[in-house]
């Protein structure tokens, strides 16, 4: 039997914003344990939440970002259960009335050996504000396990897709699409290290053509998308394996271990929680008017799929260097500066995607590290396109400056690479390769075109590579055919 | 002194007839002397009241005054005072001292208030007796027999008593209006919303609301000028405009339209009671208020939907006891759960317990929308109740309670006869409206005592400073509020 895996997501962003959700405190990571547990933090007796306006408008960005219905009223609900980093012994998160409802995201699925690369729109569910808790940790007192509230209260986005997703690919696409976007949009560090950005994945299979949905399992926090593709392919075949040898699934939620690459259930969902959902009364229904979103929206950054068309449009790039190039925020502003700064759009391009990002790839490293700024790439992009030097000369004046030298005549002096476009020094040449190549020539004139090619090879040669190669065709084509 | 109003303690202390380190040490002598006859204080540290009355001096001999500076005010104890010791009458909080002050006690700090202690109160403001106070219960100083009422017992004591000059209540269900109805005082349940909880432990957070408990309307006007007031701490705090609580208290009654709720007459009503209540529409009518008959059909709901909606808050309101972080943890366990469970069960009284149990179980999936939602549904219709009446009349009337006083464990066993105990009070609560009780009058107990009985007054919303008004109006003609209690002179 031919076997479909079904996926959905459900993403943890934390926002960006300087303060908790309900309460004043430090939202900074990496401090000592429980020094940003305010008195909100940690529940003391009598402390009221209080709405971070910051993380609201965060979640409308995102609402208006993905085209979503953003409801007049949100409502939020008192998650009940206990546990020792959940300090007021329910977390406060919303159920019935999230505040971002229906929307979408168009992925990029790249190509692979067996499918040429394809777009598709995952639709998300909805988006909801709710609170982290703090963490347990344990060991660092021997025998004794220690709570850590700093993280506790600091704000959360939860972002649900539809079950649209059909494969590894497809489910890693759409992470990084959404990774992608929370930054883009500036709600989020993305940074998934420390846990700003944790995706759980609902696997479940079912025969190829048809329609009811299997029973899930559930991939809790996957921290990177190496990790989520391995662990949905290990998932989705373990699913088919069990029910083709008469099993069953059973609805679970599980845990990915990256060193064997095997996931575990961590818990059966049978008995499930009942977390006695309902309205808190310390809070008032969170209301998002139409000048919320205007002026929201006043602050939103160009999307990306806007910009790509806008590069397709305005600078001629194709549409998979304007994709490459909107791929990022930073990337796309790194091109645009370098735009800016004089470079040929679609020159500039092809030095950002094929030059800048490709260097720092890999070396693994982010365009903010970029040792060429923006401004001198320009410099570089219009020596190229002044003729000054050749689009090859240009690899070696990049080479020289990713190692330091940032003066970009100065490496092409130093280095020699400048482009000879004096056509008395040209005709010079080409009167030189003329007469050594007799046979050549009349090669060509007996019509082989191959040999005009070799003789334009000869006077580049000639020349070290420094002849302009457009000129050394222009001159010989008017020699020859004279 | 001791049965001075706030404004004429305050020209006292004006007048330098007497500094607020004497006026407070007149307080904290008598209660060295009474506090062991009815158990109103939970918490007193002599040092931090006289040390704040030492600074009101300061304050007064400087000019910068305001009418309670230097005022020794009892505190319950279910707001949070930095530094003090902070119970909300229940074993689980008895260590825990409190690192922040309530909004409440901020206010009164800023006044230049004495805290003069934290006073007694039923478990987690749980109850209508005090009896549920795992300090012990608070005795009626009218008849030390009997309960002052709950679950503000402790502040209602020491008012009656005169044991503090004015003290603070809160009231879910009727906690500062059955107290002062039982022990002969006025207290107000202000609009929910115009005074911060910020700091206020919760029991039942759309229904708690902090108000004054003086000895007279003219005094809870003084203690509202300082409690009321938006907090942006208190997400449900009201952004209304500061008001002066006193600026109306003389206006005339002529032609005011008081509405009397036929429910709050019905059967149940003690003849007594009913008789005194009679007394006071009488006095009234001299004043020049009309009477018209009005009905709240729906506010015979009020209990049950009251003991569905506020376990339900106060189930998962309570949920932060759970022995990590402060409060009881239980001396041994074997694991996490294990933990919880006897901490819980240790630091938790029986009727704290039977609410989170009651709690529970209207919020769990398949029970929620039969007694949660409902019961929300009800609530509005209860509100409505009033809406409609307020078009017929400026302001209600009733019994704050059926009956006076009862006897110190005659309804321990018996939690719907407890709850009924505030089958008038619970209605305004639920509505959100401001709520009054005054001194009316007294009632003959079998054992020949003297016990008082409670006028209601209830105002529509934000209309405290007439609802102070009408009392303050009653209290020029009457002088039911100067009563003592024998045995506290």
């Amino acid at each position: 039997m031919e076997w479909e895996v079904v996926i959905g997501l459900e993403t943890h962003a934390q926002l960006k914003t300087k303060t908790k959700i309900f309460s004043g405190g430090s939202t900074a990571y990496g401090a000592e344990p429980n020094t940003q547990a305010c008195e909100v933090s940690t529940a003391l007796p009598g402390v009221l939440p209080v709405l971070n306006k910051e993380a609201v408008e965060c979640a409308i960005k995102f609402g208006l970002a993905i085209g979503a219905e953003l409801p007049k009223l949100s409502v939020f609900s008192r998650k009940n259960y206990f546990y020792p980093d959940l300090p007021k012994g329910y977390q406060i998160s919303q159920f019935e009335l999230p505040v971002v409802g229906k929307g979408e995201v168009t992925i990029q699925v790249p190509e692979t050996k067996n499918q040429p690369a394809y777009e598709k729109v995952i639709g998300i569910t909805r988006a909801h504000l709710e609170e982290d808790a703090g963490k347990s940790v344990h060991g660092a007192v021997e025998g004794m396990s220690g709570i850590d509230l700093n993280r506790a209260g600091t704000p959360l986005l939860e972002i649900v897709t539809e079950p649209d997703m059909r494969s590894a690919a497809e489910a890693v696409a759409y992470a990084k699409k959404l990774h992608e976007l929370v930054q883009w949009i500036d709600i989020c560090d993305g940074n998934m290290q420390e846990g700003s950005f944790r995706c759980d994945v609902n696997v479940s299979v079912r025969p190829k053509g048809t329609t009811e949905l299997g029973t899930r399992r559930e991939i809790k926090n996957l921290n990177s998308f190496k990790f989520m593709q391995q662990a949905i392919a290990y998932e989705t075949q373990w699913q088919i394996e069990t029910l083709e040898d008469g099993g069953t699934i059973e609805q679970a939620t599980i845990l990915f271990n990256p060193d064997t690459g095997e996931t575990k259930a961590m818990r059966s969902k049978e008995g499930a929680n009942d977390y006695r959902y309902f309205p808190d009364p310390d809070l008032l229904p969170l209301e998002v008017t139409e000048a919320d979103k205007a002026r929201v929206q006043a602050d939103m950054p160009e999307l990306p799929l806007a910009m790509k068309a806008r590069f397709e449009s305005e600078y001629a790039l194709s549409a998979y260097d304007a994709l490459a190039i909107t791929s990022s925020r930073a990337v796309a502003g790194y091109f645009v500066d370098t735009i800016n700064a004089g470079g040929d759009p679609k020159l500039a391009a092809n030095w950002v995607m094929g030059g800048i990002t490709a260097k720092l790839n890999t070396e693994d490293k982010s365009i903010a590290d970029s040792p060429i700024d923006a401004a001198t790439l320009a410099q570089l992009v219009k020596r190229i396109s002044d003729g000054t030097i050749s689009n090859n000369a240009g690899k070696q004046v990049f080479e020289a400056m990713w190692t330091g030298g940032l003066d970009v005549d100065a490496i092409i002096e130093e280095k020699g690479l400048k482009q000879v476009s004096d056509t008395s020094a040209i005709e010079a040449l080409v009167n030189e390769v003329l007469a050594a190549n007799q046979a050549m020539v009349e090669e060509y004139k007996a019509g082989k075109q191959k040999a005009f090619n070799a003789l334009v090879g000869q006077t580049m040669k000639a020349s070290k590579g420094k002849a302009n190669p457009g000129q050394v065709n222009q001159v010989l084509k008017k020699k020859l055919d004279a | 002194m001791i049965n001075q109003s706030l404004k004429q303690l305050s020209q006292m202390l004006a007048s330098k007839e007497v500094s607020s380190v004497e006026m407070t040490q007149t307080f904290l002598d008598r209660i060295k002397q009474y506090n062991s006859d009815i158990n109103a204080y939970i918490t007193l540290d002599e040092d931090k009241s006289l040390a704040q009355a030492k600074a009101a001096d300061g304050i007064l001999a400087a000019g910068t005054a305001t009418p309670l500076t230097g005022i020794p005010i009892a505190q319950k104890d279910i707001f949070c005072a930095k530094d003090w010791r902070t119970t909300c009458g229940s074993k689980m909080l008895e260590t825990f001292i409190a690192p922040y002050d309530a909004n409440v006690i901020t206010q009164f700090n800023h006044a230049g208030a004495v805290n003069l202690g934290k006073t007694n109160m039923d478990e987690f403001a749980m109850g209508s007796s005090n009896e549920t106070s795992y300090f012990g219960c608070v005795n009626n100083p009218w008849d030390l027999t009997r309960v002052p009422g709950g679950s503000s017992g402790g502040s209602a004591a020491a008012v009656a008593a005169r044991l503090c000059a004015a003290a603070t209540g809160t009231d879910t269900g009727g906690s500062i209006r059955q107290p002062a109805s039982l022990c002969g005082f006025t207290g107000l349940k202000p609009t929910y919303g115009l005074v911060s909880r910020y700091g206020m432990i919760a029991f039942a957070s759309s229904l708690d609301q902090a108000g004054p408990m003086a000895k007279s309307a003219e005094d809870c006007a003084l203690m509202m000028n300082v409690m009321a007031g938006f907090d942006e701490r208190d997400s449900t705090s009201l952004n209304h405009p500061k008001e002066d609580y006193t600026s109306k208290l003389n206006q005339p009654l002529t032609g005011l339209k008081v509405g009397l709720p036929k429910e709050y007459f019905a059967e149940g009503l003690d003849t007594d009671v009913a008789k005194v209540i009679d007394n006071a529409i009488a006095e009234y009518k001299k004043l020049g208020a009309e009477f018209v008959d009005i009905s709240l059909p729906n506010a015979g709901l009020s209990i049950p939907v009251y003991y569905v909606l506020a376990p339900a808050e106060a189930s998962t309101n309570l949920s932060r006891y759970d022995g990590v972080r402060y409060g009881h943890r239980a001396a041994e366990y074997d694991d996490l759960m294990d933990m919880y469970m006897k901490s819980r069960a240790e630091g938790f009284g029986d009727e704290v317990k039977r609410r989170i149990l009651i709690g529970t179980y209207v919020l769990s999936a398949g029970y929620y929308d039969a007694y949660y939602l409902k019961a929300q549904k009800i609530r509005h219709l209860i509100a409505d109740d009033f809406k409609a009446a307020y078009k017929k009349c400026d302001i209600i009337m009733g019994p704050t309670v059926p009956s006076t006083a009862f006897k110190t464990g005659e309804k321990t066993d018996d939690p719907v006869a407890m709850y009924l105990q505030d089958i008038y009070t619970i209605a305004t609560n639920l509505a959100g409206l401001p709520g009054m009780s005054i001194p009316a009058g007294f009632s003959k107990s079998s054992d020949g005592k003297d016990l008082p009985v409670g006028l209601q007054i209830i105002g529509n919303y934000f209309d405290e400073a007439r609802m102070l008004n009408v009392g303050h109006a009653y209290q020029q003609v009457t002088d039911w509020h100067t009563a003592m209690p024998e045995g506290f002179a």
